[in-house]
């Protein structure tokens, strides 16, 4: 490989992006965007949940009841109604998630000592949701129904429970990190899916391959300015993620520069090959992005666990770099992980690198067909 | 004379399609070789063949001493290859794209100042080097395109219509560019379908479909495959002459404003042809026999082949 090449490719890559607004803008517009779309409209956090009651007893205890759960800040109480088929009303209309019906004997049932009956509607139709607010009146109304007791009731085991990590179990703290390796996959293949497929659409491939130029001299001088490019938008995510998110990055700046660059050639390297072997831009980008974005968004342990997943898919994600990245990121993040715990990650993120870079080489042939 | 370029049984099928049929060539050091023929006879193909961009199906050969069935890569460093259709970069100044393909040439660092100023010079383009290549007319697009392609002085130099969609003025601007080049020792390898080109080179080949049917300097061509008389025939209803003319069994074809008529003996048709103008009313200005243009002698060529 002659680097007075390379110079000369990266050269002229960097100089066309830079007189081209649109690949300018998908350099480092599209990162930031797909980083505040998702990184707001995902989140596992259930807050201010559309509460209606229906209080029966309309006791001192009732009210206590319901201020309780206002103020533990996961529901909003939007209605107090008189009648059952106001709540189906709410429920139907998506205009409440909850529903609680306060039975007419609940104080007196307390008073002798219980239990108490309470109903509780959730709307189903988002089960996570669901889910967690079940788990959250639940809570709320043990601790309320221990309060009345005086606390008397002594559980016989008294797990003390620390998170690790994520102490406060913020959903961001995880989901960004995972967003940004999920990002910086979609983004590294779609930057070079065109780089290949551009030049056989205009015919400068022609030229291009006429003269003694090396596949990997194309290729290496093609990867420099994307890297360069794909660097800073990681730069900028994390910067975003720890600035304006607000989550903690607990681990090594520079081991994290280091991986991400690892993870980025592989990327890159991906994108290359699927422009050398697709020859047109609309297919090259097009492919990029599903292949990129589709395993990248299931398959990495960033959106679903992969020890939930049924066997066959479990192996597949053995063979999806982001699902390395997803683990690295989260690893440095929050748990400031050491190199020492990612080496396995970064061994299997540069075999994969090195696989792809060699495909690309080896599916690059300068004739024309 | 040493060979730039000898090859023997040279052919490419695309599928059941022979765009090359067994062709062979043989190209002197120095020569201006021009390769002509209709569009779609194969003069592309041959010529991506022989820089390396294409596998040959069959034949063998060499251009500048490397194979080219096998060394297509070792080819391409003794070479200068301008396509058909214009392949710098568009969005990149005169000047970026010189430098470009100075680095991928290797141009070395005390030469690329002097080769740069040697292109714009050559090209015209002095005071534009900093244009963006896209804004230049195509004139100049075609002498960058060719000073690119020569940037690191190869021994042969390949053009697939250098001077296709290019003005007349610059063609011959084109055309005295390649002549300079021959004059220091340059092979040449040129296509065209303008047959009033095929008089600037040393030697032709006439290429259709797919198969060489007439080789030799532009004055054997006119002796050995024109045995037979040229007339120019000056009438004043063009169209009318020519399909009388033709319905006779006499080969035509409209040059211009004038009929040309290929005939087995000037002296015995040209009272003939008068005579049968007349009977389809048709005045006749002016009839002759004239020295054929090679253009007549592909026209006739072709209507053989």
């Amino acid at each position: 490989m002659k680097l007075l090449r390379i110079k000369a490719i990266a050269k002229k890559e960097l100089v066309q992006i830079w007189r081209d607004p649109l690949s300018l803008a998908m350099a480092f517009l599209l990162p930031v965007i797909l980083l505040f779309i998702f990184g707001y409209a995902i989140t596992l956090d259930v807050n201010n949940l559309s509460t209606v009651v229906y209080d029966l007893d309309k006791s001192g205890m009732s009210r206590e009841l319901t201020a309780e759960l206002r103020e533990s800040g996961y529901f909003t109480i939007i209605d107090n109604v008189d009648a059952h088929g106001a709540i189906d009303e709410y429920l139907d209309s998506g205009k409440a998630r909850v529903a609680i019906t306060i039975p007419k004997d609940f104080s007196k049932d307390i008073k002798k000592g219980g239990p108490a009956q309470l109903q509780v509607i959730v709307d189903g139709s988002d089960s996570n949701t669901a889910t967690i607010a079940l788990g959250y009146i639940t809570a709320a109304t043990e601790l309320y129904a221990r309060r009345m007791n005086g606390n008397h009731i002594k559980s016989l085991i008294d797990p003390r429970v620390r998170v690790w990590y994520n102490p406060e179990l913020k959903s961001k703290n995880f989901i960004i990190p995972g967003l940004i390796a999920v990002i910086m996959s979609i983004i590294a293949a779609i930057l070079t899916s065109l780089t290949f497929a551009r030049e056989w659409e205009r015919g400068t491939m022609e030229q291009l391959i006429s003269t003694p130029v090396k596949t990997p001299e194309l290729i290496m001088g093609k990867l420099i300015p994307y890297f360069l490019i794909g660097f800073l938008d990681v730069v900028v995510s994390v910067f975003i993620g720890v600035f304006l998110f607000g989550v903690p990055l607990r681990g090594n700046v520079f081991l994290l520069m280091t991986l991400s660059s690892i993870f980025l050639f592989g990327g890159l390297s991906f994108g290359i090959l699927i422009s050398i072997v697709a020859k047109s831009q609309i297919v090259a980008s097009q492919v990029a992005m599903v292949a990129s974005y589709l395993p990248a968004f299931l398959l990495s342990g960033f959106m679903f666990s992969i020890f939930n997943m049924p066997k066959p898919l479990q192996i597949m994600t053995h063979i999806i770099p982001a699902r390395y990245f997803v683990s690295i990121l989260k690893g440095i993040f929050m748990k400031g992980s050491t190199f020492r715990f990612l080496a396995l990650e970064t061994f299997l993120l540069s075999v994969f690198g090195l696989i792809v870079f060699a495909l690309a080489n080896g599916k690059f042939k300068k004739k024309v067909e | 004379m040493p060979e730039a370029v000898r090859v023997e049984g040279l052919t490419r099928r695309f599928g059941d399609f022979t765009a090359v049929d067994n062709i062979s060539l043989a190209i002197g050091k120095g020569e201006i070789f021009g390769f002509l023929g209709p569009n779609g006879a194969g003069k592309s193909t041959t010529i991506k063949m022989l820089c390396g961009l294409l596998q040959p199906t069959g034949g063998k050969g060499f251009v500048g001493g490397n194979d080219i069935m096998t060394e297509s890569e070792e080819i391409k460093k003794h070479i200068g290859y301008m396509s058909q259709k214009f392949s710098l970069y568009d969005d990149l100044t005169v000047e970026e794209n010189i430098n470009f393909f100075s680095g991928i040439y290797k141009v070395s660092r005390e030469k690329k100042r002097g080769r740069m100023e040697w292109v714009l010079e050559m090209s015209g383009l002095k005071d534009r080097r900093n244009s963006v290549t896209k804004t230049l007319p195509g004139g100049f697009k075609q002498r960058l395109a060719l000073g690119c392609a020569i940037l690191h002085e190869p021994p042969i130099l390949f053009l697939d219509e250098p001077t296709s969609g290019v003005d007349p003025i610059s063609r011959r601007n084109f055309w005295d560019l390649i002549y300079e080049m021959a004059r220091k020792g340059t092979t040449i390898f040129v296509t065209t379908h303008y047959m009033d080109e095929a008089d600037y080179c040393d030697r032709l080949a006439l290429i259709y479909r797919g198969r060489v049917i007439a080789e030799g300097t532009p004055g054997e061509m006119r002796q050995k495959y024109m045995k037979r008389d040229v007339l120019e025939i000056e009438v004043d209803r063009l169209v009318a002459a020519l399909e009388a003319v033709y319905k006779n069994g006499i080969e035509t074809a409209i040059f211009g404003s004038l009929l040309h008529a290929t005939v087995d003996n000037a002296e015995q048709d040209i009272p003939r042809i008068e005579a049968l103008l007349k009977e389809e009313g048709i005045a006749v200005n002016r009839i002759e026999k004239i020295m054929p243009s090679l253009e007549d002698v592909f026209v006739t060529l072709i209507e053989v082949a």
